[in-house]
């Protein structure tokens, strides 16, 4: 990429809001991911009497629901982000495209 | 020209395997997989025809949509290893086997947040490019090559291995036979149609192992009354173990050992070789983020139906003498609960139906990692390091004779592993690629400082560290070479491997007053502005 493309990039207010606002999203995202899953891992391996209690007929423990959960979460949050990258974060993008292209 | 060498190697192969498996076992799983290899042959025929620059045989073109590419990711990331193996360790162990799918999926919210848009934006064709950005290219894509062709290598060996025990026992080949047949396989889909015949395998494979596991776990909920808590009792009445199988168990029994486990699995996936360069199939960012939506989805529906099929084993197959040898072992070895449950459950046409859906998921599985594996030799070493003046074609025709050669070794090695424990093999293919290529890769697109010092101090130690510690440890140590205590008491070092590599990749960086490194971080603000914006990225072209 040439530096006048760079520089001319750089001077863009939809390119600072783009890295931002994405960024934010994205490490916002990734850490509930990972809080999600270490929290797990952590019960799993300090705490794995929880695992003991039944929460639905009498066999049916809370490890299963948990994990089909964790599953789900991870789904919906990729969800999320598709959802807002096509919404937003390609109108910005093409907004800088263009400006570039000008 | 490609299409007559592929002629021929089909008249090869054709009635050889067709009077071996007929002798033996119940046609219809041969039939299946018949119709399933002439259907993946006649794609391959007409990729063949579509395939003939660097970019077609590494990229398909970049022409693969979303959707298509999340199958294709779910179809090149669900092995028979995990169908097989997670369903085997649900049922031998209960819930323990949920905590390892879970890992096996939560690598991929991350691959998107962090990684697939940036990847999708600054490489063509391997992982490499986008390590090997802004930093000095030879001694980068040696590292990356050589870390690659570990986690491609290991997770082969495995792979094979378990392909010819399980072939054998469904299709009653011999070991070596099953083993060719897959290697020849393999070396047609790769060599002829590149990544666009790779592609449609594994979503085709994706598909079918999909409706086979749904069918399966639907059966399973069928017989309880769709009441998961009558599953679960009758699992629990069946298994030695009885109501331990719904608790957490001994296999993650340390606290250290159960987080490197974690760390391993989420991002191990995320620094696999052949997993990554599916992001290069894709037009632009937008699509390969959307693969990973579509990916996410349908991996972790399938690891749900997992643990269903495990539990319907238990409930449905443990105690059916008609599934146990004399001596109490299960028919065919460990691995093969779910396969007794499709006859339990179907019959001999679903038995059929599943064996064939087995097969077709190690083919999808191993084209993916020989194709990984040759790009890291034709594109990585060759035309970026041995000689970087060659052209497309030459390229090519390298990356071609660099699948033919994987194949054979793939063939070989397998062989030579039969008798071997390989258990630990997948586990060190994730500990190395979240060790090795992972920091390195993740670090090269968000921080500045990194120097090509940094990282290959990094690099390095993260690989060494990771195999040495995984070869110390019990699974080598004790399990394979036969002492009686391991050096290293984890059984999985991700933890301090992980670590390892990237305080290697801060100090190296940190440490580096070079002019080189000076430059390099220079050139990051480009390369930054490139993985966020797309500008100056490659297109598709066709």
């Amino acid at each position: 990429m040439q530096q006048a493309v760079v520089d001319k990039i750089k001077q863009l207010p939809e390119y600072h809001q783009l890295v931002k606002q994405r960024g934010r999203l994205a490490w916002q995202l990734s850490a509930l991911m990972l809080a999600a899953y270490f929290g797990f891992i952590l019960l799993v391996a300090f705490s794995p009497d929880f695992f003991k209690i039944v929460v639905w007929g009498q066999y049916t423990t809370i490890g299963f629901p948990l994990g089909v959960g964790i599953i789900l979460l991870a789904f919906v949050l990729t969800g999320i982000y598709v959802y807002r990258a096509n919404r937003h974060f390609d109108t910005l993008t093409q907004h800088i495209k263009k400006a570039v292209e000008r | 020209m490609n299409r007559v060498l592929f002629g021929l190697l089909l008249w090869q192969a054709f009635p050889a395997f067709a009077q071996s498996g007929a002798r033996e076992r119940g046609s219809s799983a041969i039939v299946m997989f018949l119709i399933f290899v002439g259907a993946t042959l006649a794609i391959t025929w007409w990729a063949a025809g579509r395939t003939k620059t660097a970019k077609d045989f590494y990229s398909a073109g970049g022409g693969i949509t979303g959707f298509q590419n999340g199958l294709a990711i779910a179809g090149d990331f669900m092995s028979a290893a995990s169908f097989l193996g997670i369903t085997a360790l649900v049922y031998k162990q209960g819930y323990d086997g949920l905590i390892y799918a879970i890992g096996f999926l939560v690598g991929w919210p991350i691959i998107m947040f962090l990684m697939s848009e940036r990847l999708r934006n600054l490489g063509r064709y391997t992982f490499a490019d986008v390590a090997a950005y802004r930093f000095s290219q030879t001694p980068i894509r040696v590292f990356s090559a050589v870390a690659g062709l570990s986690v491609v290598l290991l997770y082969l060996i495995a792979q094979m291995v378990g392909a010819g025990a399980l072939i054998q026992t469904l299709f009653g080949l011999s070991f070596e036979l099953a083993v060719v047949i897959v290697g020849v396989l393999i070396i047609a889909y790769v060599t002829f149609g590149g990544m666009l015949a790779t592609s449609w395998v594994q979503i085709i494979k994706a598909v079918l192992l999909l409706t086979g596991a749904s069918c399966m776990a639907f059966g399973t909920l069928y017989l309880v009354g769709f009441s998961f808590d009558t599953l679960f009792k009758t699992a629990v009445d069946q298994h030695s173990k009885g109501m331990a199988i719904m608790y957490v168990g001994g296999l993650v029994s340390d606290p250290i050992s159960a987080i490197s486990l974690g760390i391993a699995l989420m991002f191990g996936t995320a620094g696999l070789p052949h997993i990554l360069m599916r992001f290069f199939t894709v037009p632009d960012a937008k699509e390969a983020r959307k693969s990973v939506f579509y990916a996410t989805g349908f991996i972790g529906y399938f690891y749900i139906l997992t643990f269903i099929i495990g539990m319907g084993a238990v409930a449905f197959i443990l105690g059916n003498p008609a599934y146990f040898n004399a001596d109490g072992s299960m028919i065919g070895g460990d691995n093969m609960p779910a396969v007794h449950l499709a006859h339990a459950l179907g019959g001999d046409l679903f038995l059929g139906f599943i064996s064939a859906v087995a097969f077709a998921t190690i083919l999808a599985v191993v084209a993916g990692l020989t194709l990984a594996g040759a790009a890291a030799i034709s594109h990585d070493l060759y035309a970026n390091v041995i000689n970087k003046q060659a052209g497309d074609r030459q390229e090519v025709l390298v990356s071609r004779v660099a699948t033919v050669v994987l194949g054979l070794l793939a063939v070989l090695l397998g062989i030579l592993f039969q008798k071997q424990n390989v258990a630990f093999m997948v586990g060190l293919a994730f500990t190395i690629a979240a060790s090795a290529t992972f920091p390195v890769l993740i670090m090269s697109m968000f921080w500045q400082r990194m120097t090509t010092r940094g990282a290959l101090l990094g690099g390095w130690a993260g690989l060494l560290t990771a195999t040495g510690m995984v070869i110390l440890g019990p699974a080598v140590w004790v399990q394979v070479l036969g002492h009686d205590t391991a050096v290293v008491p984890y059984s999985n070092p991700a933890l301090f491997s992980v670590s390892i590599a990237f305080l290697g990749i801060w100090a190296g960086s940190v440490l580096d007053h070079s002019k080189r490194a000076t430059n390099e971080r220079a050139l990051f603000e480009a390369q930054f502005i490139r993985s966020q914006t797309g500008i100056g990225a490659e297109g598709a072209s066709h």
